[in-house]
C-alpha cells in the first residue's frame, strides 16, 4: 500500500480526519456525534497513517503508548463522575458551569470531560489494535 | 436561559448524596480508577503491585463500610446521574450483594499480594494488575448493581478482563483453554442478553426493584416461566452448573495459579449470585415451578463434579472439578428456596470463595516447594514444610465440610433445610458429595504430603521457603477457620441476605422510597 500518491496524501488526510473527529466529539452533546464515534474516526486516521507510512512514525507521532492514552481516557471519565462527590449529588451527575473565552460564553460540564474520556479510550484501544495488526503484517 | 427556574424534582433525586451514600458506588469506582492508573503506567512495572494492592485495600475498606451500613440501615441505593429510578441506572446494595462483594475483594487483595511473586515483570507488562483491577470492578458492579441490563454490562466487563488474565504468557495450552472459555462464556452472555431483551419486552423496565414489584401483575399474561428458564440456562452457564459446565475444567488449569485462584474463588459465585437475584427475588413463583429441575441440576452438578475430581491426578484440574461440585451444593439451596436453604447457599458462597482461592494458592505453594502439580511427582511435603501440612489439612477439611473449618455450617444448614422441605434425597446428595470430596482431597493429602518417596533429589533442593505464599495462605485460612469455629456473625449476615431475597419489600422500598405508582 505504500504507493507514492498514498504516502503523499496520508498526512493531510490524517490531520483532516483528526480535526473532524474533534469536531464530531464536541458537537456530540446536542447533535449526532460524541466521544465514541469521534474516537473511531481518529483511530481510523492513525490507521491510515500507519498503513501509508509504517507503524513506527505513528507511534512517534502519538508520543504516548496507545494503551496509556486509553488508560488516561478511562481515568478522565471516572474522575468526571467522581467530581459529583464534592457537590453532594450522585455519581456521574452532570455538573455545568459557564466560562468566558475571549468574551464568548462557553458551557463546560463534567459530561464533556466524560465524553473526552470515552474519545481517548476508543482512540487508544482501537489504535493499539490497528497498529499491532499492522506491525504483524509487515514485521 | 431559564434553566434555573425549572422544577427538577419530578425527574431528579433531590436528597443530597452524602459520603455514606457514596459507599454504594465506591467499591466499583475505586477499582476502575486504579485500573485506569495502572494502564497508564503499564511500563513502570515496579509501581504495579503497590498501586493494585493499595487500590484493592481501599475498595475493601469501602466494602466493609457499605456492609456495616446495610446491616444497620437496610439496602442502600444510589441512582446514577441523579435521575429518578427506574429511568436512571440504580446501584442497589443489599446484604447479599455487599457481603459477597466484600469476600470477593478480600480474596482479590490476597491474590494481588500473592502476585508479588507469582507474576514477574513480563506478566506485569502484559497487564496482569490492570486486568485484575478492572475484573474486580466488574465483579463488584455485578454484585452491587440494581439494574439487570447493567448487570449484563458488568458481566461483560469482568469476562473480558478475565480473558486478558487467562492468556497471560500466551502459551499454546493457555490459548487453547482461553478459546473454549471465551466462546462458551460469550454464548452464555448472549443468552443473558436475549433473556434481558425478552424481559424488557414484557416489563418495559430493567430496574430490578421495579421488576420485582411488577412481576405479580404480569404472572397472568407474560411468559415468565420461559423467561426464568432462559435466565437459569444463561446464569447456569456462568456458574458452571451441570450440563453447561464443560468450559471450566477445560480452562481453569491453564493460567497462572494466582489467576486460577481468583477465578475459581470468585467468578462462578457471580453466576450463583445472579441466579439468586433473578430466580429468588424477581421470579419466586416461577422458581417454584422449576424447582424440580433445579434440584436435579444441583445434584448432578455436585456429584458428577466431584467424580471428575476423583479421576484427576493434576491438582489444578482436580480443583476445577471441586469448584463445580461446590456450585452444585449452592444450587441445592436455590432449588429449595426456603429461608434456611438460601442462608445455607449464601454461607456456602462465602466459604467457597475463601476456601477455593486458598486451595488454588495452596497448590501454587505446593508446586513451589515440591516442583510439580502432579500427584505422581509430589511427595513428602510435610517434611519440607510442616506449616503447609497443617494449612492443607485445615483447607481439605473445610472443603470436605468437616469441622473445625468453614465448610461445615453451610452444609449443616443445607442438609437440614432439604430434610425440612421434604427432599431427603437432596440432603443425601450433599452428604455423598462431602464424602467423595473427602476421598478426592484426602488422596491429595496422602499422596502429596504424607507419602514418603525416595527423593529424586533434583530441583526440589533449590526450593526456598515461599514466604509470600505462606503469608497469603495464612491470611486466607484465618477467616476459613473463623467461619468454622465462630459462625454466628456470618450466619446472621447470610440470613439477612436470604430474608432480603425472599421478601424484597426493603429492597424495593429503598429504590422507590415514596412508593411511586408503577
Amino acid at each position: 500500500m505504500r504507493t507514492l500518491i498514498f504516502r503523499t496524501i496520508a498526512p493531510y488526510l490524517t490531520s483532516l480526519m483528526v480535526l473532524f473527529s474533534i469536531f464530531v466529539l464536541l458537537r456530540g452533546h446536542n447533535d449526532p456525534g460524541g466521544g465514541f464515534i469521534g474516537g473511531l474516526i481518529a483511530a481510523s486516521a492513525f490507521a491510515i497513517y500507519g498503513i501509508a507510512c509504517g507503524v513506527s512514525p505513528v507511534r512517534r507521532a502519538l508520543y504516548f503508548h496507545p494503551m496509556a492514552i486509553s488508560g488516561f481516557g478511562l481515568l478522565l471519565s471516572t474522575l468526571a463522575g467522581w467530581l459529583s462527590f464534592f457537590f453532594e449529588v450522585p455519581f456521574m451527575t452532570g455538573l455545568w458551569t459557564k466560562v468566558s473565552v475571549f468574551g464568548l460564553p462557553v458551557d463546560i460540564s463534567t459530561v464533556l470531560f466524560f465524553d473526552i474520556g470515552v474519545y481517548l479510550v476508543v482512540v487508544g484501544s482501537i489504535t493499539s489494535i490497528a497498529l499491532a495488526l499492522e506491525e504483524r503484517e509487515h514485521g | 436561559m431559564a434553566a434555573e427556574t425549572v422544577d427538577i424534582s419530578h425527574a431528579m433525586v433531590m436528597a443530597p448524596a452524602t459520603a455514606g451514600d457514596w459507599l454504594v458506588v465506591a467499591p466499583v469506582a475505586i477499582p476502575i480508577l486504579f485500573g485506569a492508573l495502572l494502564l497508564m503506567v503499564r511500563h513502570e512495572t515496579r509501581l504495579h503491585s503497590g498501586l493494585a494492592i493499595g487500590g484493592l485495600l481501599m475498595t475493601l475498606a469501602t466494602n466493609i463500610g457499605l456492609l456495616a451500613r446495610i446491616l444497620n440501615e437496610g439496602p442502600q441505593v444510589m441512582t446514577m446521574g441523579r435521575w429518578l429510578p427506574p429511568f436512571g441506572i440504580s446501584f442497589t446494595a443489599d446484604a447479599l450483594g455487599a457481603s459477597l462483594a466484600l469476600v470477593a475483594t478480600l480474596v482479590a487483595c490476597v491474590c494481588a499480594f500473592y502476585g508479588l511473586k507469582d507474576i514477574g515483570a513480563t506478566g506485569r507488562r502484559y497487564g496482569f494488575y490492570p486486568f485484575m483491577l478492572l475484573m474486580m470492578a466488574g465483579v463488584g458492579g455485578s454484585f452491587l448493581t440494581g439494574d439487570i441490563f447493567n448487570l449484563y454490562v458488568w458481566f461483560e466487563v469482568f469476562v473480558i478482563s478475565s480473558f486478558g488474565m487467562l492468556i497471560l504468557g500466551s502459551t499454546h495450552q493457555q490459548l487453547d483453554g482461553a478459546t473454549k472459555y471465551a466462546i462458551l462464556n460469550l454464548v452464555g452472555t448472549t443468552l443473558f442478553l436475549t433473556a434481558t431483551a425478552f424481559l424488557y419486552g414484557i416489563f418495559g423496565t430493567l430496574n430490578m426493584a421495579d421488576i420485582a414489584r411488577k412481576a405479580d401483575a404480569m404472572r397472568e399474561t407474560g411468559p415468565l416461566v420461559t423467561l426464568t428458564m432462559l435466565y437459569l440456562l444463561a446464569f447456569g452457564m456462568k456458574a458452571a452448573a451441570f450440563p453447561v459446565n464443560f468450559w471450566l475444567p477445560a480452562s481453569y488449569h491453564t493460567p497462572r495459579i494466582v489467576t486460577a485462584a481468583l477465578f475459581g474463588g470468585v467468578l462462578t459465585k457471580v453466576g450463583v449470585y445472579a441466579l439468586l437475584r433473578v430466580l429468588v427475588m424477581l421470579f419466586p413463583d416461577e422458581r417454584q415451578v422449576l424447582s424440580g429441575v433445579i434440584a436435579w441440576v444441583a445434584a448432578a452438578t455436585m456429584i458428577l463434579g466431584i467424580m471428575g475430581a476423583l479421576a484427576q491426578s493434576d491438582i489444578r484440574r482436580m480443583l476445577g472439578f471441586v469448584v463445580i461440585s461446590g456450585v452444585g451444593v449452592m444450587m441445592a439451596g436455590l432449588a429449595l428456596g426456603t429461608e434456611e436453604g438460601l442462608t445455607g447457599t449464601v454461607l456456602y458462597a462465602f466459604h467457597s470463595v475463601l476456601a477455593m482461592t486458598a486451595l488454588y494458592l495452596l497448590a501454587g505453594v505446593m508446586n513451589e516447594i515440591g516442583g510439580s502439580y502432579s500427584l505422581h511427582d509430589l511427595s513428602g511435603l510435610y517434611r519440607k514444610s510442616p506449616l503447609i501440612a497443617a494449612l492443607a489439612l485445615l483447607l481439605v477439611l473445610a472443603v470436605a465440610g468437616l469441622p473445625p473449618a468453614s465448610g461445615l455450617w453451610p452444609k449443616v444448614l443445607l442438609v437440614r433445610a432439604s430434610i425440612d422441605a421434604g427432599q431427603p434425597w437432596l440432603s443425601f446428595a450433599i452428604l455423598l458429595t462431602g464424602f467423595l470430596t473427602t476421598v478426592a482431597l484426602g488422596r491429595v493429602y496422602i499422596l502429596a504430603i504424607w507419602r514418603q518417596k525416595e527423593a529424586p533429589a533434583g530441583e526440589a533442593a533449590a526450593a526456598a521457603s515461599p514466604r509470600i505464599g505462606y503469608a497469603a495462605l495464612v491470611i486466607l485460612t484465618v477467616p476459613v477457620l473463623l467461619l468454622g469455629i465462630y459462625p454466628d456473625p456470618f450466619i446472621r449476615i447470610a440470613a439477612a441476605a436470604a430474608t432480603g431475597l425472599i421478601d424484597s419489600s426493603a429492597y424495593v422500598g429503598a429504590v422507590f422510597p415514596m412508593g411511586v405508582q408503577p
